[in-house]
């Protein structure tokens, strides 16, 4: 959908929503620390997707591995910190 | 159509059972009680087939509406008092998320001290909230206001919540013939209930939500607005239908009874309204030209008809059955409101009148008319007089 | 998706939302969404979630949801069933979804009618102890000798003194079918829990334990740790009431309360009196649970 509001003729008759948050709030920018993910060690046990509470991290199809969603991603470290073959680093973003 | 003698809590069970309420969520208090407990024996006996939901306050009773509303469901709730002022942050919440709920709040003071007694002060506590507001005189009135609440309320241009009054024992509990109309006429002129947005699996939204001052939050209240100054046409729409298929009219927004012609009129909401029309009857045969103007609907407030009667009479006092404590009689001060645009005012009295359930006798009515012709002459005495009050001059 | 993950792969709570990093509640929301699918319906009075899923027109949120006044979860909850039930609407789980204030403190009236009443509804209580969303004050649900903004410390040491009050146990007096406790750093376990209570018609009640880093005081990365280590610790044992009966789950090895509090920040003013004071609570607490299993199993 998408609507865009200008004025009070383009509302719906009530506060009802109509849209996700992932375009609209890019939380990446709220990150102090940017997960960094060494593909080659991981086990692909998908712990780190299991536990992200922003809903950040994607399973590649093929199941390869994960890509990190640096558009939503908080950098809260849970992922890093859960993950058993250590291929996830935490990496102050400046 | 069948008649039968029927109280106006019996009135308000009746008219629940015609418009086909999908989900009533009540709880007792006196004395609106015998208007749940025969919805309850209807749904038992089949009669209607509604989710009652036995609540555990007032407060889980609108709450569950509000949300059986925003599902798409036909509800309704009837109470009083205590319970309608426990109710009141969601009466905000009922008209803010747009919810066509249909109460009946039966008019009872407020404690403490305790008073089960007709008075107004529960409903005009609300009269900010947002909802559309009947006063009914009669029984015959409550079920057919009710049934007229429905239409409105649902009309997709509107999409407001409506409460009807009743004033305690003098309606609620005062058995009058009523014509209680056939389900297939109340079938045609309200049909169900579509929602213009509702809970849905297949469709999903989220209903309330939440918005910063820089973005929608005065838009919104700015479009409620916008619906209850359009729910002024609907109720006088709705008004004509109902005459054409019952015979049956309340005049509008105001209710006026021999104003074209009166000298004095005395302005009401309730069922006092009846005695003021017998007194009017009497004094009409000695010639004294009085006149009624009663409100039957509190919000949408009749601002256009009180600046017409305005024009017409210059001598009018508002009798209010509750008080606004450190102002006036609310009905009184909304009544100077909707004249100050005039250029020649008439002259408002304020009576303030039956607090707690006190008689209003026509004694007291005549008493009223007669300081009215006399104001008419020498002038306002005193703007608000507190009427049939134990003074130490009186006792 | 080919390849086989711990829970379902799609996603019904949508990144973007306002969720403090490492947020407990937020993962809670994205496993029961899992656990329950699309065929669901929410009710979510004011709390932490009724802020995180964004501003109008937006919501994270990819299922129906009313947000409803504070007090309201469960008597929206019962309207909301009642009207599937008079419209013939089927099969759609209710979720109630609410924070510990507006689970055990004002909203535990209308959450006892509704279950009294027998409604047909999930009720989650997603349970950081404390009011949180109005910036961490006290809640019933707060555990003894925390911090919080309104039981603050101070030289009058005026940390919460009032054990947690129980609000499983409190389920459990209502005699609702099912009654469990849940902690997000077992998402299988949460997930199971939700689906049985799924399968049961009437009222269900699920008090999941999120770890809090912004009131807990708390490392955000050591959010699924902490959840664990209060399970360990039988702080926050995993339980089960299934019809009057109790089914306990048992921690491999039982580590010391202490290990698990001092994780957070808003114990660390406890010194060991109080220390051992919790121990004792926790064991105590423990031992009546597995007595409670014992008098209640099935002959």
């Amino acid at each position: 959908m998408g609507k865009i509001l200008k004025s009070y003729k383009d509302l719906p008759h009530a506060p009802i929503t109509y849209e996700d948050t992932v375009e609209a709030f890019k939380t990446g920018s709220w990150r102090t620390f940017r997960p960094i993910y060494e593909e080659s060690k991981c086990k692909k046990c998908w712990i780190c997707w299991k536990f992200c509470p922003d809903v950040s991290i994607v399973v590649k199809e093929d199941g390869s591995g994960i890509i990190f969603d640096y558009d939503h991603c908080k950098g809260c470290g849970i992922c890093a910190a859960e993950c058993p073959a250590k291929c996830i680093t935490m990496v102050s973003e400046e | 159509m069948v008649r039968k003698l029927i109280n106006g809590n019996y009135a308000a069970s009746y008219a629940s059972k015609l418009v086909r309420a999908e989900v009533v969520a009540a709880y007792p208090i006196t004395p609106q009680t015998a208007i749940v407990e025969m919805i309850a024996d209807f749904v038992a006996s089949g009669e209607m087939k509604a989710k009652y939901v036995c609540v555990e306050s007032e407060h889980s009773a609108m709450a569950a509406c509000i949300a059986a509303a925003s599902v798409g469901a036909r509800t309704f709730t009837a109470t009083s008092s205590q319970g309608l002022l426990l109710m009141h942050e969601l009466l905000h919440w009922a008209s803010g998320a747009r919810l066509p709920v249909v109460m009946v709040n039966v008019n009872r003071a407020v404690a403490p001290p305790w008073s089960v007694w007709a008075d107004q002060t529960d409903s005009i506590s609300q009269r900010d909230t947002g909802w559309i507001q009947y006063y009914s005189e009669s029984t015959q009135e409550e079920l057919d206001n009710v049934i007229l609440a429905y239409k409105v309320a649902e009309d997709p241009d509107i999409s407001l919540p409506a409460f009807v009054t009743e004033d305690a024992f003098y309606l609620s509990h005062t058995y009058e013939p009523v014509d209680i109309p056939d389900q297939k006429l109340v079938d045609d002129f309200l049909p169900p209930f579509k929602p213009k947005a509702k809970l849905d699996i297949d469709d999903p939204h989220g209903f309330g939500s939440l918005s910063m001052p820089h973005q929608w939050y005065m838009e919104l209240r700015y479009l409620i607005a916008e619906a209850m100054d359009r729910s002024r046409e609907k109720i006088l729409k709705a008004d004509k239908e109902w005459e054409k298929l019952t015979g049956r009219n309340y005049g509008g927004l105001l209710d006026e009874y021999k104003t074209e012609d009166a000298d004095v009129v005395l302005v009401n909401a309730g069922t006092a309204a009846s005695t003021i029309r017998e007194v009017i009857d009497k004094l009409r045969k000695e010639g004294k030209k009085v006149g009624l103007a009663r409100i039957r609907c509190f919000r949408p407030f009749p601002t256009e008809e009180f600046r017409a009667l305005g024009k017409k009479v210059n001598t009018i006092g508002v009798m209010d059955r509750c008080y606004t404590f450190g102002d006036g009689g609310p009905f009184f001060t909304e009544v100077k409101s909707a004249m100050y645009q005039l250029k020649d005012r008439p002259v408002i009295k304020n009576f303030i009148a039956g607090v707690g359930g006190r008689d209003i006798t026509m004694k007291t009515v005549e008493k009223l008319y007669d300081k009215l012709f006399k104001i008419k002459k020498s002038g306002l005495d005193s703007e608000k007089e507190w009427v049939d009050l134990k003074t130490p001059e009186v006792v | 998706m080919m390849v086989k993950l711990p829970m379902p792969a799609e996603e019904l709570v949508s990144p973007g939302h306002a969720g403090c990093p490492g947020c407990g509640a937020c993962l809670a929301l994205r496993v029961a969404l899992k656990a329950l699918g699309k065929r669901t319906i929410m009710t979510v009075p004011a709390c932490c979630w009724a802020v995180m899923p964004g501003t109008f027109p937006n919501c994270s949120i990819r299922v129906p949801i009313l947000f409803t006044a504070f007090e309201t979860a469960a008597a929206s909850a019962s309207g909301v069933r009642a009207a599937l039930d008079a419209k013939g609407i089927k099969d759609v789980n209710v979720l109630a979804w609410a924070g510990d204030g507006g689970t055990l403190d004002i909203g535990i009236q209308a959450l006892s009618g509704a279950v009294e009443r027998r409604d047909d509804i999930i009720y989650v209580c997603y349970d950081n102890e404390a009011y949180m969303n109005t910036g961490i004050q006290r809640s019933s649900s707060t555990p003894i000798g925390a911090w919080t903004t309104t039981t603050p410390v101070g030289v009058n040491k005026e940390w919460k003194k009032e054990p947690k009050k129980s609000g499983v146990e409190i389920m459990v007096a209502h005699r609702i079918p099912y009654t469990a406790t849940a902690c997000i750093s077992y998402p299988e376990d949460f997930m199971k829990k939700l689906q049985k209570a799924a399968s049961i018609k009437g009222p269900k009640y699920i008090q999941v334990l999120c770890p809090c880093p912004a009131g807990w005081k708390s490392d955000p990365e050591k959010t699924i740790q902490i959840g664990r280590l209060a399970v360990e610790t039988n702080t926050y044992p995993l339980y089960e009431v299934e019809n009057g009966v109790y089914t306990v789950k048992k921690p491999a090895k039982t580590k010391p309360v202490k290990e698990y509090l001092m994780t957070q920040g808003r114990f660390r003013h406890l010194k060991e009196d109080m220390l051992n004071e919790i121990q004792g609570i926790v064991d105590t607490e423990w031992a009546l649970l597995l007595r409670k299993e014992e008098m209640t199993a099935k002959k």
